[in-house]
C-alpha cells in the first residue's frame, strides 16, 4: 500500500490524472484552480507529457477537444467564470462523444463574483452549461482524497461511455491540505478507440469527428443514441454516500465541502436527540435519484444544503416526488454554511416549522 | 496516353456542395494534389472550419476533425501536441480565421506551432448569405454593410499575412491568389510548400488564398474571377511574407 | 494528340474552363442538362485539345481528367 502524504486538493487532482495516464493538459490561470496548471507545468515536461499555458480558457478546451479526438487522455481545469467560457467547447466535446475530464474548482458567481468557494455552477454542471442536449458525468469530492479517487473514476467513465466528465470541487477542496494515498501509476494505453483521428495510414476509410448533422433526422438518431447511453449511466454509475441514514427522521442532502458540515451538523443533532442523517452525492450527474426518493418515503422532511442559492434543491424536490417537504439551507456569494445554521433549520422543521 | 491530370487519391469520390465556380473546389483539390504530392495521406489529419467549407471533412480523404468556429489553430495544436509526426492542417475561412478566431490564429502562430493552415479569404462571410468579413473590401457592398463598408464605422480590413509575419513565431507566411490558371499554379507550389515545412519540421506555415465569392457577391464566376484581379490583389498583394528559410541562407 | 475527359455529372456549369482554354474548344452545352440540373461543359473539337490541362486546372469541382 502506497504511504499517505500532504497534499493540495488542486494537486492531488493533478498528481492523480498524471497517474491515471493522462499526459496532455491545457489549462489557463485563474484563482483558486491555479495550482494545478501549476502542478502539471512542473511535472508533465518530466515525463514526456505536454502542458501548455493556452491563450484562453477557450483555446484550452479546443486543445483538449482535438487531443481527446486522438484517443488520448486529457485534462483541463478552470474555476467558474473560465469554465463558463469553455462551455462552447464542452458542448462540442459531447456532440462528438469524445473523452475528456473537465475540472472545475468553484468560486463564487455570478459574473466576476469572487474568489471564495463556491457551489453555484451546479446548474451549469448538471443541466448542460453549452448548446443542445447532452449531459456530463459530474462527479463531487469531499476530500483531498476525493480529489485523487474521483479523477481516476472521471478519465474510466469518460472513456468507457464517450462522455466529457467533470470534477465538480469548490476553492476549499482546491485549497486545502489533507493527507492522501495517491492511485498506483496506469499505463496509458486506455481503451480502444476505433474513432480516433490518428491517421488512416491508408489501411482503413478515414475517421471524422464531428457534431454537425444537417439532417434533422440523423441528428435526432444521435441524440437518441447519446441518451440510450445516458440511461445506462444513470442505472448504473449514480453513486453517493448514506451517513446516518437507516433511522433518520430528518435528512439532508449535501455534496463536497458542504456533506462536510452537514456531517458535523448531524453529530451535534443527534447528540440534541434529534435523528439527522446523510446523504452525500458523490455524483450529481447521475443524481442520486433512487437513494433520495427512498429516503423522502422515511424521512419528516429533507434538506438541502448547498454553497448557492438553492440549485442542488430542485434535483432533491424531482426526487421527493411530494413525499416530504423540502427545505434550503444554504450560503452563497463564497460564504460556507456554518454547522450551527444547519442545526438550527433541523430544529426549526422539527418543532414543526418550516 | 497517360493520364496528366485527374482528381487526387486525397479527395474523396464526394461531390462539392459548393456553388458554381466557388474557388473553394479549386483550393480543396490544391491541398489534396499537395498532400498526394509528399504521400502523406495515410498521416495526415485535416481540420474543418465553421463557415462554407464546414464539409470538408466529406471531402477530404485523410482522418479529419470538424471544430468550433474560429478554434481550428487550437484544435490543431492539441492534435500536432498528442501525435507529433502527424501532419495536420487547417482549413478556414476569412470570418472563422480574422474574426471570431483571431486570438487562436495569432497565438498558435506565435508559438510557432509545426501545422499548416490554408486561409481563403473571399472577403465575404458565403454561408450565411453574404455578411461583411474581417477582409471585406472598403466600400464593398454586403448584406450588413448595404450601403457599402464604411470605414469610419465599420472599421478597415485586415490583412492577415502582413499582421502574422510581424510575430517571431511562423516560419512560413504568403499569400496566393487562384483566380488564373498562373495564380493556381502558383498557389499549388505554395501550399506544397507549406506542407513540405511541416514534413521537414520546420514550423508554422499559413497560406491565405484570396478567393472568390461569386454567389453572395454577385457576379458571374468569371466576373468573380476578374473581381479579384482588379480589386481584391490590389488590396491583398501576393508573395511571400515570410520565409525562414531565405532569412537562414542569406545569413 | 490530348484528350479530356469530363465526369460530366460532377458538372455545375461554371463556365471557368470555357474561359480557361486557349484554343476555345470547351463549350458549356446548351442542349443538355446533368444530373444535377446544369448545362454541363464539354469540348467539341477534341482534335484541337493540346493537352495544357488549363481547363482542369480551374475546374472548382474536379470535373476533368486530362491526357496527353
Amino acid at each position: 500500500m502506497s504511504e499517505k502524504v500532504l497534499m493540495k486538493g488542486n494537486e492531488a487532482i493533478a498528481e492523480a490524472a498524471i497517474r491515471s495516464g493522462c499526459r496532455f493538459y491545457f489549462g489557463y490561470p485563474i484563482t483558486p484552480q491555479t495550482e494545478l496548471a501549476a502542478y502539471m507545468a512542473r511535472r508533465m515536461p518530466k515525463i514526456g507529457g505536454v502542458f501548455l499555458q493556452a491563450e484562453s480558457e477557450i483555446a484550452a478546451i479546443n486543445m483538449v477537444y482535438g487531443v481527446a479526438g486522438t484517443g488520448k487522455r486529457v485534462m483541463t481545469s478552470s474555476s467558474s467564470p473560465g469554465v463558463s467560457l469553455k462551455q462552447e467547447g464542452i458542448s462540442y466535446l459531447a456532440g462528438a462523444d469524445l473523452p475528456a475530464v473537465i475540472v472545475n474548482v468553484q468560486r463564487g458567481g455570478p459574473g466576476l463574483g469572487g474568489i471564495q468557494p463556491s457551489q453555484s455552477d451546479y446548474f451549469q454542471a448538471t443541466k448542460g452549461g453549452g448548446h443542445g442536449d447532452y449531459h456530463l458525468i459530474v462527479l463531487t469530492p469531499d476530500s483531498v482524497q476525493e480529489m485523487a479517487d474521483l479523477t481516476g473514476l472521471a478519465f474510466d467513465l469518460a472513456d468507457r461511455y464517450r462522455v466529457p466528465a467533470m470534477i465538480l470541487a469548490d476553492g476549499t477542496m482546491g485549497q486545502m491540505m489533507e493527507p492522501v494515498v495517491l492511485p498506483p501509476e496506469r499505463d496509458a494505453a486506455v481503451a480502444d478507440k476505433p474513432w480516433a483521428v490518428t491517421g488512416t495510414e491508408n489501411k482503413r476509410p478515414h475517421n471524422i469527428i464531428n457534431s454537425l448533422y444537417l439532417a434533422p433526422d440523423v441528428l435526432e438518431k444521435t441524440n437518441d443514441e447519446r441518451y440510450a447511453r445516458y440511461a445506462e449511466i444513470q442505472a448504473k454509475e449514480a453513486r453517493w454516500e448514506s451517513w446516518m441514514m437507516d433511522d433518520a427522521e430528518y435528512g439532508i442532502v449535501a455534496f463536497g465541502i458542504a456533506a462536510r458540515v452537514a456531517k458535523n451538523a448531524v453529530t451535534h443533532l443527534r447528540q440534541n436527540g434529534i435523528k439527522a442523517g446523510l446523504i452525500r452525492p458523490i455524483t450529481v450527474w447521475p443524481f442520486p435519484t433512487s437513494a433520495v426518493t427512498g429516503a423522502c418515503a422515511r424521512v419528516r422532511a429533507m434538506v438541502s444544503v448547498e454553497l448557492s442559492m438553492g440549485q442542488m434543491i430542485e434535483d432533491v424536490r424531482l426526487a421527493a416526488e411530494g413525499r416530504c417537504p423540502v427545505t434550503l439551507c444554504s450560503r452563497s456569494g463564497g460564504m460556507i454554511p456554518e454547522p450551527q445554521q444547519i442545526i438550527a433549520c433541523v430544529e426549526r422543521l422539527a418543532k414543526g416549522g418550516k | 496516353m497517360a493520364v496528366v491530370f485527374s482528381k487526387p487519391k486525397s479527395l474523396t469520390d464526394r461531390e462539392f456542395h459548393y456553388c458554381p465556380g466557388c474557388p473553394h473546389g479549386i483550393i480543396h483539390r490544391l491541398v489534396a494534389q499537395a498532400i498526394d504530392n509528399l504521400g502523406i495521406e495515410g498521416r495526415t489529419i485535416g481540420i474543418a472550419p465553421v463557415g462554407c467549407a464546414v464539409m470538408a471533412y466529406d471531402y477530404f480523404a485523410c482522418d479529419m476533425v470538424e471544430a468550433a468556429h474560429g478554434r481550428a489553430p487550437a484544435v490543431a495544436t492539441g492534435i500536432k501536441r498528442a501525435l507529433p509526426d502527424r501532419i495536420v492542417f487547417t482549413y478556414q475561412g476569412d470570418g472563422d480565421l480574422a474574426s471570431i478566431g483571431m486570438a487562436e490564429t495569432v497565438h498558435s502562430a506565435a508559438r510557432g506551432e509545426n501545422i499548416t493552415i490554408i486561409f481563403v479569404n473571399n472577403a465575404i462571410y458565403g454561408m450565411t448569405g453574404g455578411q461583411m468579413a474581417p477582409t471585406s473590401l472598403p466600400g464593398q457592398v454586403t448584406q450588413t454593410s448595404p450601403y457599402g463598408r464604411d470605414v469610419a464605422t465599420q472599421g478597415y480590413p485586415i490583412r492577415i499575412c502582413e499582421l502574422l509575419s510581424s510575430l517571431d513565431g511562423p516560419h512560413f507566411i504568403a499569400r496566393v491568389a487562384v483566380n488564373n490558371v498562373k495564380n493556381v499554379n502558383q498557389a499549388a507550389k505554395t501550399i506544397e510548400k507549406a506542407f513540405r515545412n511541416q514534413v521537414e519540421g520546420k514550423g508554422f506555415s499559413l497560406v491565405e488564398v484570396v478567393s472568390a465569392c461569386p454567389t453572395n457577391w454577385g457576379m458571374t464566376p468569371s466576373k468573380a474571377l476578374a473581381w479579384v484581379s482588379e480589386r481584391m490583389i490590389p488590396y491583398y498583394p501576393l508573395g511571400v511574407f515570410k520565409d525562414a528559410d531565405e532569412k537562414e541562407d542569406r545569413a | 494528340m490530348a484528350k479530356v475527359t469530363f465526369n460530366e455529372d460532377r458538372c455545375k456549369g461554371c463556365g471557368l474552363c470555357v474561359e480557361a482554354c486557349p484554343k476555345k474548344i470547351v463549350v458549356i452545352d446548351r442542349d443538355r442538362i446533368n444530373r444535377k440540373g446544369h448545362n454541363p461543359a464539354t469540348v467539341r473539337e477534341m482534335d484541337k485539345c493540346i493537352g495544357c490541362a488549363f481547363c482542369a486546372t480551374m475546374c472548382p469541382d474536379c470535373v476533368i481528367t486530362v491526357e496527353k
